[in-house]
């Protein structure tokens, strides 16, 4: 295992695996978005008590879903740069943390979106809400980090230490965030009462998780080559590939 | 073990040439309790609602104010570079200088606690629970916060970024403290709460320093 995982602390090879892995990803993230999305708000049946508005759960779960793995992904991320001094393992981690905050980001958004119908509100200080709210800011905070650094090599240190606290805090964070919410207003909160999902509504939903977890894979493999790319600005290969890409445009 | 009764000193030594500067988070404490009853009004009703929560606030936004001073005078004269490269271990040492720190910075505004309480007019079982959370959290504070000042002690202008690390990673101490107290005004035990503050206490206890440690390396290469 170590020998097959050993060529991709370079560079230049992992570079062109990620160029291997984006069409894959992105062309089936694409077609299974668009057939999830198109299902779930055209085809999936209406909700008896929600009605129409519960459709927008075809967004809403996914983002939530994803945000909490790419977080995980992030520190797991960070933790084998620190480790064992993976320089592209840093990368992978600072690549995944924006896509992290934007889908935490939309996850809040839409739940707002869903409490004005449902709930009556926009926010509610529900434990989930507040946890998710929380766990962006723990994404900002390890993004301004990162940025904060000029040495690209010790911000990916730093904000690897940061997101490894974060991990060891989240649980904390969720646990002690649902036990004030109900300490608070246990009569008032808040809950699904989840419906066991008929079949028809929850092959959408998978389908739409998976979905965003194939783009969010094709935005992350774009994101980790152009990581890449800046930082090895100038190692031969990537100016060959420069040059050889230039040469194409004027082929063309 | 003689190297860090001697870091303990010369840090106690200098906190106390340097009085001024350890005042202003104190100032600051108290300033930023005595504008709450100034905004919400006098009422010892609401103030007695809002207190423990305030005093909590205010506690760590102050401590964040004075967790800079942490490494920063020792970073950049270069005394912190010889401490890592004597014999005595980093994390040991690094502890040793957050237990100065807390003794110097966060225990006035403990000692002041009492006063403040009285601004915000605490009962005395909520002052009493308010004290024993503060006693048990404040440490956490002063642990954790060290890391995040182990790492940006380099950039010269960790300020603002200190507190956008570490404001999310306090929210739990902040709900298990001000919970207590609110059971105390109450007369409900709070012995849990206490429990789980002492649990993140010593969990941060047993593995902060080789963070901080670890942050520091990072910070000086």
């Amino acid at each position: 295992m170590w020998k097959w995982l050993h060529p991709y602390a370079k560079t230049e090879r992992t570079y062109h695996l990620c160029q291997r892995l984006l069409p894959w990803f992105s062309l089936l993230g694409l077609v299974v978005i668009l057939v999830a999305t198109v299902w779930g708000l055209a085809f999936a049946p209406m909700d008896y008590q929600q009605s129409e508005a519960y459709r927008i759960i075809y967004v809403h779960v996914p983002s939530a879903v994803l945000s909490k793995s790419l977080y995980s992904a992030m520190a797991i991320a960070g933790f084998i740069g620190l480790v064992w001094q993976v320089k592209t393992s840093f990368m992978a981690m600072i690549a995944l943390a924006p896509i992290g905050a934007t889908v935490t980001f939309v996850s809040l958004i839409t739940g707002a979106a869903w409490g004005k119908p449902m709930w009556g509100t926009w926010w509610e200080w529900d434990a989930r809400l507040t946890s998710q709210l929380i766990l962006l800011f723990l994404f900002l905070g390890v993004i301004s980090l990162y940025k904060a650094f000029e040495d690209k090599q010790q911000a990916g240190k730093a904000a690897g230490v940061m997101a490894i606290v974060g991990v060891i805090n989240l649980p904390v964070i969720h646990y002690s965030v649902e036990w004030w919410n109900t300490l608070h207003q246990g009569a008032t909160i808040m809950k699904f009462d989840k419906p066991s999902m008929p079949a028809e509504m929850l092959w959408p939903l998978l389908l739409s998780i998976l979905g965003w977890a194939l783009v969010s894979g094709a935005i992350f493999l774009l994101r980790m080559q152009n990581e890449i790319l800046q930082r090895e600005i100038r190692r031969p290969w990537v100016v060959d590939l420069a040059n050889k890409n230039a040469a194409l445009r004027e082929n063309k | 073990m003689a190297a860090l009764m001697a870091i303990l000193k010369r840090d106690l030594a200098l906190a106390y040439r340097q009085r001024a500067e350890l005042m202003q988070p104190m100032l600051f404490f108290i300033l930023v309790i005595s504008l709450f009853p100034l905004a919400v009004g006098p009422e010892p009703k609401t103030l007695q609602l809002i207190g423990p929560g305030v005093i909590w606030v205010a506690a760590i936004l102050s401590s964040l104010l004075g967790l800079e001073r942490l490494f920063r005078d020792d970073f950049q004269d270069g005394s912190l570079e010889q401490l890592m490269l004597s014999s005595t271990s980093l994390p040991a040492a690094a502890l040793v200088k957050v237990v100065a720190h807390w003794l110097t910075s966060i225990l006035p505004l403990i000692i002041l606690s009492p006063l403040l309480a009285l601004f915000l007019h605490l009962s005395e079982p909520m002052y009493w629970a308010l004290l024993k959370t503060l006693l048990l959290g404040t440490p956490l504070l002063s642990l954790i916060g060290a890391i995040a000042v182990g790492l940006t002690v380099g950039l010269n202008r960790g300020g603002v970024l200190l507190a956008l690390l570490l404001l999310p990673v306090f929210i739990p101490l902040l709900i298990f403290a001000t919970s207590a107290v609110e059971a105390a005004s109450m007369q409900l035990q709070y012995t849990a709460q206490l429990a789980i503050i002492g649990a993140m206490f010593l969990f941060s206890l047993a593995l902060a320093p080789f963070a901080i440690a670890y942050a520091l390396r990072v910070s000086q290469t």
